[in-house]
């Protein structure tokens, strides 16, 4: 039986506080969510218990440690519906993930010549190692284009698929524009002729689907510090196939078999890529983060996230002087807005005194900004503990930036 | 012409009145609004402040051994602050510049959250000043814009 949503926002101790003599109004999701009590205290417990360095241990502690990791690197699997835990590579977030895909897979599979697409939609994170991929190989950098709605053009991106096309990469959601992109059909259409994909769910893992055989995709990344996990943790999941061909990212202890003077073998999967001790207490955190997130049903989740930001994206456009950033077909948990005339900044610091947080600037997607011809946007971003009080203190605080800002 | 420490005063005094934060700000956006308008040339890349969130373009100057800046904001809010630093730090001795010890960035009630920020610039901006100030001293005349070497 799935608890409610409504209940949510009890769980999450920070909530509580104050900011500049105002009740904190956190709308500031998509850089990173808040951690429930639930969180709290499974890292709390690993420190306070059973803290040890796992794997090669003999002894109690170690052993303790070790099984609640690997368990939770199981829960992880089960929560993508990875076909088995090996396919999922702890990193230290999505960015390592990617850079980890972008170097290992790049080193084996990418040439001269050779082609990468990703879009303009893209976080920096999901843009950059690619770019500099091309760079090192003498590749080719394509990037699929977004339409005035915000959407990614998939006729371009059609004809941009070619025998040179080596892996697609695309996020599952804009983390500027909260656009839902069509990752199964980009999928498809790059599995048809022949080509993996790579999806970034950072911003789609904790609202969305995130059933990667479904999906079908080749590579999934995500962080945990975004849905409601600690920072420092996140995943990688690869087909088994990929994985098993890809020459590993870090090397040292732990992704090793044997090692002489003269030949190293690797660990199997998926030690061959978690080089070094690992941060123990954070997959333990993320478990956690998954049990949380899992307390709720997915649909009425979304549901509920999705009626709030219909809610606060026509209370918002009601405004005059407020222009929203795209219009797409599905978006997820992301309001883009300026103030007409008004620095993004202005509209963030003036908030931000009345206990409204919300992020401004670029959003690392400097990209978009160029194409919208913009220097950059205020992006209010939502989590399941938001609620409709939170949207009308966001509105509120609209009104009175405007007064001041209005001369 | 009145000492770095006695404008500062009397800003710090001129903040202190006001009741709210609204009005401090409301201040403060007028004293950006009556910021001298920068040359559209001086608006150029190399005069862009980089750390900032928003745009911010600074241009200093030296002249007889005294420091002049000019500069611009699309945020009203930063353009407040560097009018702040206009009527404390242009017109000044370079040497005075250099040695300016500035605490009306955490004085004001208003930014102790802003003062802390690298993204309002004002960090940037005084490393420039200092900069332009040390070339400034025992330089008969320099009037060209901060450049390079100053690191604008």
């Amino acid at each position: 039986m799935s608890r409610s949503i409504l209940s949510a926002r009890a769980d999450f101790p920070i909530l509580k506080e104050t900011v500049n003599d105002h009740p904190l109004v956190y709308l500031d999701n998509a850089a990173t969510t808040q951690k429930p009590e639930l969180v709290l205290q499974a890292m709390d417990d690993y420190y306070r218990h059973y803290n040890a360095n796992i794997h090669r241990g003999n002894h109690a502690l170690a052993a303790r440690a070790t099984q609640a990791h690997e368990d939770a690197r199981a829960k992880v699997a089960r929560f993508l519906n990875a076909e088995d835990p090996k396919q999922i590579v702890f990193t230290r977030g999505t960015t390592e993930s990617i850079n980890l895909v972008a170097y290992s897979f790049g080193d084996a599979f990418i040439h001269e010549g050779d082609e990468v697409i990703t879009t303009q939609l893209e976080h920096h994170s999901n843009y950059v190692p690619w770019e500099l991929l091309c760079q090192r190989k003498g590749a080719k950098f394509r990037e699929i284009p977004f339409d005035e709605n915000g959407e990614l053009n998939l006729e371009v991106f059609k004809n941009m698929l070619n025998e040179r096309t080596r892996i697609v990469a695309l996020n599952q959601v804009s983390n500027s524009l909260g656009t839902v992109n069509p990752v199964e059909e980009v999928i498809r259409l790059a599995h048809a002729a022949g080509v993996p994909v790579l999806v970034d769910g950072a911003q789609g893992v904790q609202h969305l689907g995130r059933d990667v055989q479904k999906m079908d995709c080749d590579f999934y990344a995500f962080s945990s510090h975004k849905m409601y996990g600690p920072m420092g943790i996140g995943v990688l999941y690869g087909k088994e196939k990929w994985l098993e061909a890809m020459p590993p990212f870090l090397s040292g202890g732990e992704m090793i078999d044997s090692v002489t003077s003269t030949k190293v073998t690797f660990n199997v999967l998926p030690f061959k890529f978690e080089a070094g001790t690992p941060y123990v207490a954070g997959p333990i955190g993320l478990g956690a983060a998954i049990d949380y997130l899992e307390s709720f049903d997915l649909s009425e989740l979304q549901a509920y996230e999705d009626g709030l930001l219909q809610y606060g994206l026509e209370q918002l456009a009601d405004i005059p002087g407020v222009v929203i950033y795209g219009n797409p077909k599905q978006r997820s948990c992301i309001i883009p807005f300026n103030l007409e005339g008004v620095s993004a900044y202005d509209v963030g610091i003036l908030l931000d005194t009345q206990g409204v947080a919300v992020r401004t600037g670029q959003h690392c997607t400097q990209p978009i900004m160029d194409a919208l011809k913009i220097p950059g946007t205020v992006r209010a971003s939502l989590a399941l503990y938001n609620n409709k009080e939170d949207m009308d203190a966001l509105i509120k605080g609209i009104h009175r930036v405007q007064k001041i800002l209005k001369r | 012409m009145p000492t770095i420490t006695e404008i500062e005063q009397s800003l710090i005094d001129d903040f202190a009145v006001l009741e709210n934060w609204e009005e401090r700000y409301d201040y403060l956006i007028e004293l950006g609004q009556n910021l001298p308008p920068m040359d559209p040339e001086l608006k150029t890349d190399d005069n862009k402040v980089h750390g900032c969130q928003s745009s911010v373009w600074f241009a200093i100057a030296c002249k007889d051994e005294k420091i002049s800046f000019q500069a611009d904001s699309d945020s009203l809010i930063i353009k407040g602050i560097v009018a702040i630093l206009e009527k404390l730090l242009s017109g000044q001795a370079a040497k005075d510049v250099e040695n300016a010890d500035l605490t009306i960035f955490n004085t004001l009630g208003l930014w102790k959250h802003l003062s802390s920020q690298r993204s309002n610039g004002v960090t940037a901006m005084l490393s420039h000043l200092k900069a332009a100030a040390i070339l400034c001293q025992g330089k008969a005349a320099k009037t060209s814009s901060v450049d390079s070497e100053a690191g604008a």
